[in-house]
């Protein structure tokens, strides 16, 4: 297992806060969760504990992205993109502002705690919004290659971050081009697209059908908007069988993102995995992804399914 | 009901707050340690809610605000005997106890709760119903300190006070803790009295592990008119389990086997 993506937008925060001293920090008391805390332990007067109050935190990262800050504000996804969510639309989406919103423990994969911190519609909520760049990392390396880049361009962005530890699927050696979809395998006529931790899933299931001779695609989807259409329009073209995968709601995440490409350019007929429009509930989370069919099994069954 | 049954009752509410997290391996403790001693005398010594009533709404309700100590609120419910639900189901998959209280899965659980801020509103929105139906049911309301952080409990609070909700009773679980830390520290709510005071509120301030305290104060509640209660409850985060008291470490960490076996017998003899 490798670190969870929020460890390693720990880790890389508390290295961005060292290198650029325009970069603030804001968090809304769950800062050893969100792991701001390594930023707060290296740079403790550019990191702001704003208290159980998301709206407000997320205005005061207008405020001081427009006083020519580069603000990362962080609580858990459910409450980024869900409490203060007309707060980020007008105060920050709006004037365009430079705030890189870091929501973590998104998705079902928060366990125990249940519906009212899943946060399964952030990706639509976020998406939605004019302006606003969407990101998801599946794994500890391509994390700090997004948070490095999101802290390099101006403007808003969304980074959708997990709570449980996920194997990793990069190395150092890996040249990432974000912004870009990432074809991790080569098949011959199905081709899955996946963002999170539903690469891993994908990437097992890949093998397992590799072993029965069915060769699939993984793309790997971490930038969700602006979406590399190109990168789409050419999957699409190549394969026969199109399936998405992702720990959201199949409505506006990224399913919907794939079939407005294909509606436009490639009409096909998608196969969209995800969480199909209910609140799921408290668990393990290994035991939730079964339950809600976002299992590797699950991925197997469908290609095969669908073949 | 006499101080002995009432400590009774409260001793088991405890030992199986602390079971259960340890059993599910999550969950938060501190915070539903804290009011096990203000949920004992509501439902032991105010509420009027019992097997007859409990599924209707024709009673006095209970909203947790602070939801995320849903052990508590099951605990509580069981040791009343409103709760048939295994209570080591607790965070499991297709359990009716959900981490945080779901009000679908199991009757005695008013609202659905979980985000901060956002309970408080309900229960206002609970009182003014009762007020349109001229009934002279009363609702309850449990905050914590951190959650006082939310802007949307003075919004609820000014609501309250301009509709002259008498029926309403705020209690503030006032432990001084939240996940980061002290509460002063992380973003000072204080003074917590003296903001609800400006917003029209009664206010009483006392010890929440002082179950006259807490019976003398919501029995005053009841005779104030044209205004909301709020009572601001001092307590200690984990109270009754000597490691975890004052220690914002156990906001939401599970015991191990020997802590819980630690913790039991300490709260045994509590
Ligand atoms: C809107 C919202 N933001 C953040 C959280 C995460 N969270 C859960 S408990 C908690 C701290 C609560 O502190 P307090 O209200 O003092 O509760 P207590 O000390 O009584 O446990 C936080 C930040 C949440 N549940 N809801
Ligand atoms: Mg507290």
């Amino acid at each position: 297992m490798g670190q969870a993506t929020r460890e390693a937008y720990g880790d890389i925060l508390g290295q961005l806060i060292l290198e650029n001293e325009k970069i603030v920090v804001l968090d809304a008391d769950l800062t050893k969760s969100t792991k701001t805390s390594v930023a707060q332990s290296k740079v403790p007067n550019r990191h702001f504990n704003m208290g159980i109050a998301e709206a407000n935190m997320m205005g005061v990262a207008a405020g001081f992205a427009s006083s020519g800050y580069t603000v990362f504000a962080s609580t858990f996804a459910m409450f980024a993109t869900g409490r203060a969510w007309e707060q980020v639309r007008n105060s920050i989406g709006y004037p365009r502002l430079n705030v890189k919103i870091c929501g973590t423990h998104a998705g079902i994969a928060v366990g125990e705690d249940g519906v009212s911190h899943q946060a399964i519609e952030d990706i639509a909520l976020m998406r939605a919004i004019p302006g606003m760049q969407v990101y998801q990392p599946c794994d500890a390396t391509e994390t700090k290659a997004i948070i490095r880049h999101v802290s390099q361009i101006d403007g808003p962005c969304y980074v959708r971050l997990g709570r449980s530890k996920v194997d990793d699927v990069f190395n150092e050696d890996t040249k990432f081009e974000i912004g870009k979809i990432h074809q991790i395998t080569k098949g011959s006529n199905v081709c899955i697209f996946t963002t999170g931790l539903m690469t891993q899933a994908a990437l097992k299931a890949q093998k397992k059908l590799q072993e029965e001779g069915i060769e699939m695609s993984v793309v790997n989807v971490s930038c969700l908007k602006p979406l590399d259409e190109e990168g789409v329009f050419k999957m699409l073209k190549e394969h026969d069988v199109i399936i998405t995968a992702e720990e959201h709601n199949v409505i506006g995440g990224l399913g919907a993102a794939i079939a407005e490409v294909s509606t436009s350019k490639c009409p096909k007929l998608i196969h969209r995995m995800g969480i199909y429009d209910c609140f799921a509930e408290s668990g393990p989370f290994e035991k939730l992804l079964v339950k809600y069919h976002l299992d590797s099994e699950d991925i197997v069954k469908k290609v095969k399914e669908v073949l | 009901m006499d101080k002995i049954s009432l400590k009774n009752h409260a001793k088991n509410i405890r030992k199986n707050i602390v079971k259960m997290v340890a059993n599910a391996n999550s969950g938060h403790i501190g915070g539903a340690l804290s009011a096990t001693d203000i949920l004992t005398v509501l439902y032991f010594n105010e509420m009027n809610i019992h097997a007859e009533n409990v599924g209707g709404v024709n009673r006095d309700r209970f909203v947790l605000s602070k939801g995320h100590a849903s052990a508590l609120l099951y605990s509580t419910l069981h040791e009343k005997g409103l709760l048939n639900e295994d209570l080591m189901t607790f965070r499991f998959i297709d359990s009716k106890l959900q981490g945080h209280p779901n009000m679908n899965y199991v009757a005695g659980v008013d609202m659905s709760t979980g985000s901060l801020g956002q309970g408080v509103s309900a229960a206002v929105g609970m009182a003014m119903a009762n007020k349109l139906a001229k009934n002279d049911y009363r609702v309850y309301a449990l905050l914590g300190d951190g959650e006082c952080q939310e802007g949307q409990v003075w919004e609820a609070a000014m609501a309250a006070a301009h509709y002259k909700l008498d029926n309403l009773v705020v209690i503030v679980d006032f432990n001084g803790l939240q996940i980061d830390g002290d509460i002063t520290k992380v973003m000072n709510p204080i003074p917590i009295d003296e903001k609800f005071k400006a917003f029209g509120f009664e206010v009483e301030v006392i010890d929440g592990h002082d179950y006259d305290a807490i019976d003398a104060a919501l029995k005053h509640a009841r005779n104030v008119k044209g205004k909301p209660t709020m009572i601001l409850a001092h307590t200690v985060k984990g109270k009754g389990v000597s490691f975890m008291e004052h220690n914002a470490g156990w906001h939401g960490v599970a015991p191990n086997a020997e802590e819980l076996a630690k913790a039991l017998a300490e709260l045994e003899v509590l």
